[in-house]
């Protein structure tokens, strides 16, 4: 049961490997409630080998993965009904309407007709997305169809979110959008945010960071603590130095 | 994993697969269109090459169209089957499988799930596709068109199975195409479906064979005498056979330790 209440997901010792070229490399770290945890690191670090083992697409037999406390491997529907996720690759139906698309999440998660319609109503009003509920994905611009993908993720109210690049593809004004509204939400509802991303302006100095660097852990802490630990100016700075190859 | 559910996510996923196929006007057409052409074109073209002699469960001489009906019906199930498995490997490329895959249920029920939505789509096709034959002529006995459902039930839930099982083995959509020939093609010629066992013999033993042992054949066979109102024992278990064999290799398939999801690169 629940032995880790602050800490909503906990990554321990995580080792990954295709055949012999291993990805990741005993990965550790944890993502405490109501903070936004940026996972930063460059294209092919492991991040997405880490989201999909952590969405259980992928399993690992080395370390330990928990979500509000349930093991992954052995209590996995549990820890699922916990996590919400938006994967970087849009995946909502086209050719379903914003509502028959969040009616099918809703039942994947067990919801009532009901409970359901309520829920949704929420949660796209929360995205000022209501109103367009009725029509097809297809219709709607990519700002839009990442709104309903967060209101989605947020519809079986759970304790974790994992983002995968979500702002990849908007404009300004929709990326300032959505920063927001995460990290208000991390505020309001104490949800815990996994951030995987290559925008660094989106990251705030009280936020989480993990810096993931050829399959390794290079830095974990929040922002201003990364940044006091090895003395740099910035993010960008920080970045760039901890992902410089020896 | 609670009863409620499971049952509410059943739902959600047939109700996903009947408004995707309600949407996808052509897809219906393209899955009616086939086999009409089959009927209209070829069965007639064949009618006076092809003599059927009277054999179970017809109890008369038939027409070749009444003979193939049944192998039209697999075919529609055949493609459907195909078709599901086509646009799983579709959504696992587009990301949309993800979301059913992290779903809080068992990965097992999920699959199986799907593959219910496929059947119900199919059995949807079947149906308008005998009406159409109804119409044109081809007349089962009224009680028949009951009893063929659950016969088409199990029928399309082992080409369901068949198309998960590819499915969870192919990696990209480009070698789709490939398996669509090698598996659609020689499963619907190499069966029952046109031409009874006997008349296959003629040509080779060989051949007659692997029709004989092709789950396919046997589930046109369990359809055609489910139409007939009549039950067929060992077609109906050779299908339910090949019906678990074939959903155990997908559920291994997609396990995530140990099947396709795993590899990469």
């Amino acid at each position: 049961m629940n032995s880790y209440p602050e800490v909503a997901l906990s990554v321990a010792n995580v080792s990954f490997a295709y055949g012999t070229r291993r990805a990741l490399d005993r990965v550790s770290f944890d993502v405490p409630k109501g903070r936004c945890t940026f996972l930063l690191g460059p294209n092919g670090a492991g991040k997405s080998t880490l989201f999909s083992l952590i969405t259980r697409l992928y399993e690992s037999r080395d370390g330990q993965i928990r979500i509000d406390g349930f093991d992954l491997r052995r209590e996995s529907c549990e820890a699922l009904s916990r996590l919400g996720v938006v994967f970087q690759q849009p995946t909502l139906d086209l050719d379903l309407s914003v509502e028959q698309n969040l009616r099918y999440h809703a039942s994947l998660h067990g919801l009532g007709r009901r409970e359901a319609r309520s829920r949704i109503q929420e949660e796209l009003e929360r995205q000022s997305m209501f109103e367009r509920r009725q029509e097809r994905v297809r219709q709607l611009n990519g700002g839009h169809r990442r709104r309903v993908e967060i209101a989605r993720a947020l519809l079986h109210r759970p304790g974790c979110l994992l983002l995968d690049e979500p702002t990849v593809g908007l404009d300004v004004p929709s990326r300032e959008a959505i920063v927001a509204y995460i990290h208000g939400l991390c505020v309001e509802q104490r949800v815990a945010v996994l951030w995987a991303t290559h925008l660094i302006d989106e990251i705030e100095p009280e936020d989480g960071l993990v810096v993931l660097h050829r399959g390794i852990v290079g830095a974990h802490g929040t922002l201003r603590e990364v940044l006091d630990e090895i003395d740099a100016p910035d993010v960008a700075d920080a970045f760039r130095r901890l992902t410089r190859d020896p | 994993m609670a009863m409620m559910h499971a049952l509410r996510a059943l739902n959600g996923i047939v109700l996903r697969e009947l408004y995707r196929f309600v949407h996808q006007r052509e897809r219906f057409a393209s899955a009616l269109v086939r086999p009409l052409v089959w009927l209209f074109i070829f069965a007639a073209g064949f009618r006076s090459t092809l003599g059927v002699a009277i054999s179970p469960p017809y109890e008369t001489y038939i027409l070749y169209e009444e003979y193939i009906t049944p192998g039209l019906l697999g075919m529609i199930q055949l493609f459907n089957g195909m078709q599901s498995s086509l646009s799983m490997v579709y959504d696992r490329e587009m990301g949309s499988m993800k979301t059913l895959l992290v779903s809080p249920l068992p990965r097992w029920f999920l699959l199986t799930s799907k593959l219910v939505a496929g059947v119900f789509v199919s059995v949807l096709q079947v149906y308008a596709f005998l009406v159409v034959a109804w119409f044109y002529g081809v007349e089962a006995p009224l009680f028949g068109y009951l009893t063929v459902l659950p016969a088409l039930l199990l029928s399309g839930l082992m080409l369901g199975a068949l198309g998960l099982l590819l499915s969870s083995w192919i990696r990209q959509l480009e070698n789709f195409a490939g398996v669509m020939n090698f598996v659609i093609f020689p499963t619907f010629f190499l069966s029952t479906a046109l031409y009874p066992l006997w008349k296959l013999q003629e040509s080779s033993e060989f051949l007659t064979a692997l029709a004989a042992y092709n789950p396919f054949s046997q589930a046109v066979e369990m359809i055609r005498f489910a139409l007939y109102g009549q039950f067929n024992g060992y077609a109906s278990a050779f299908t339910g056979v090949a019906l678990a064999l074939c959903l155990v290799l997908a559920i291994l398939g997609y396990n995530p330790s140990k099947g396709m999801l795993h590899r990469k690169g």
